[in-house]
């Protein structure tokens, strides 16, 4: 982990901050298009749920390698509410049926490997890493 | 990734054709790349990237504005992308728990299955049908050491899983109940006390429980709150209600249920039903139970159970083939 970066999330603007800031990177590493609009689509839905649910937090973009491959890590924390229930958010439906946006399936759709960490009343922890194939 | 090349070589030879004469052909040919991504998974950002390198390879000159233009869209399509690939991981499951609930019927069924028994001098016939895959409806015919034969019908209130969850109980607590005490009233007493014991006050079931006798055709019954059935009097030919009072089993532990006797003469007929035969709902409202009287005296000519059967058919017709509630009749017929 040679490379990081940190994004503070308090006000809808940083979401756009911490898309940049993962697009730039991204793009840097040689992702195409799409996966670049992968990436930046979880970025800020994780972003968006800190600043929605959490209140503030952190967005960190780390450059990865492992085994000959590259790729991007997206790690999102809060010190917010926590999770209750994990295995009910990451439903399929759960959120979306809201309009709440992709919500965590969708994020972990978007990328290949997927964390979450969370403690009611003392925060959130989510990984979230993309390879280049 | 073959499938990608191969994508990529179809849909650069489509809209090149296309480019050229926008012609009906052309466009078809879209339509048919568009069936094989879905086939294949790709999801509409992957195609609108396809879309955008194949252009700027066979139209360089195309402005800027419009690759913008097209990463744009990419960027819009993304939430269309996830809610496609959401929806494919949802009907895989939606097919996972269809077949989950037809092994849970298929088990149901194996478990509240009765054998209609052959009693001298009478003809029975019975048909229950579900609304859904699972019945909340219950019927069970028991014959004793002295050949009496017990019937037993209940109905969930609800339909669908949880009262056929319901329903599994009640088999079991008829199945433990002592041989000998059949007596209606006391079998409904004992029901309602495990019903009152294990079943979530939200959920309520009533149950008629007779008692054939076949050496003097007495039929002794009580009812727990089930919609009441016919009695058919041959010698006059005359329909009237069974109404026997009784509180809903699971209301009151303590619950008493008055047993009525009824004398049975040749060519008679007891008819027992659910609410889901009488509340079928047809285009003028509810069907009306002398309407269902009429269907019976229809049929009257037939063996009991084509008699049932038919009922059943004419009814699922009414309501253009969609029950709403689970579907039982069961009619026991004195031989003349």
């Amino acid at each position: 982990m040679e490379f990081q970066s940190c994004v503070k999330i308090i006000n809808e603007w940083d979401i756009v901050a911490a898309r940049q800031l993962g697009r730039n990177v991204a793009k840097e590493l040689g992702f195409g298009t799409v996966d670049q609009a992968r990436i930046t689509t979880a970025i800020s839905e994780l972003a968006r749920n800190i600043y929605l649910y959490a209140g503030q937090g952190n967005v960190y973009i780390d450059k990865v390698y492992d085994a000959g491959k590259s790729g991007l890590k997206i790690v999102a924390t809060d010190e917010g509410p926590g999770i209750q229930d994990i295995r009910k958010v990451m439903e399929d439906g759960y959120t979306t049926s809201g309009g709440l946006g992709a919500g965590l399936p969708g994020v972990k759709r978007l990328m290949d490997d997927f964390d979450i960490d969370s403690t009611p009343g003392k925060g959130t922890e989510i990984l979230a890493t993309k390879w280049i194939r | 990734m073959e499938i990608r090349e191969n994508m990529e070589e179809r849909y650069r030879e489509a809209l090149s054709t296309y480019l050229k004469d926008q012609t009906e052909q052309a466009l078809y040919s879209g339509q048919k790349i568009s069936r094989k991504t879905i086939e294949d998974k790709i999801s509409p950002e992957e195609i609108i990237s396809l879309h955008k390198s194949i252009l700027m390879e066979i139209c360089p000159d195309t402005t800027d504005k419009v690759f913008h233009s097209l990463d744009f869209l990419l960027e819009v399509m993304m939430g269309y992308g996830i809610a496609y690939r959401e929806l494919q991981s949802l009907r895989h499951q939606q097919q996972e728990l269809k077949s989950e609930i037809e092994i849970a019927a298929n088990v149901q069924h194996t478990l509240l299955d009765t054998d209609i028994p052959d009693v001298d001098g009478l003809e029975i016939g019975a048909i229950s049908v579900p609304a859904k895959q699972m019945n909340g409806d219950y019927y069970h015919f028991v014959q004793d050491e002295n050949e009496c034969m017990g019937i037993g019908i209940a109905d969930v209130i609800g339909k669908g899983i949880p009262a056929a969850l319901c329903m599994s109980m009640i088999k079991y607590a008829m199945d433990s109940l002592p041989e000998h005490r059949h007596a209606p009233s006391s079998v409904l007493e004992n029901l309602n006390r495990v019903v009152e014991h294990n079943v979530d006050p939200s959920m309520f079931i009533t149950m008629f429980y007779g008692l054939y006798n076949p050496h003097n055709h007495v039929f002794s019954y009580a009812s727990a709150g089930h919609e009441p059935g016919f009695y058919y009097e041959a010698a006059t030919g005359e329909f009237k209600d069974m109404d026997a009072k009784g509180l809903l089993l699971g209301v009151e532990k303590k619950t008493k249920y008055k047993q009525y006797e009824k004398s049975v003469e040749p060519g008679d007929m007891i008819i027992l039903l659910s609410d889901g035969v009488t509340e079928c709902r047809t285009d003028e409202g509810f069907i009306e139970r002398e309407t269902l009287i009429e269907y019976i005296q229809k049929n009257i000519h037939l063996k009991a159970q084509e008699i049932v059967n038919n009922i059943y058919k004419q009814l699922e017709k009414l309501q253009h083939f969609q029950l709403r509630d689970d579907f039982t009749l069961i009619l026991i017929k004195r031989n003349v």
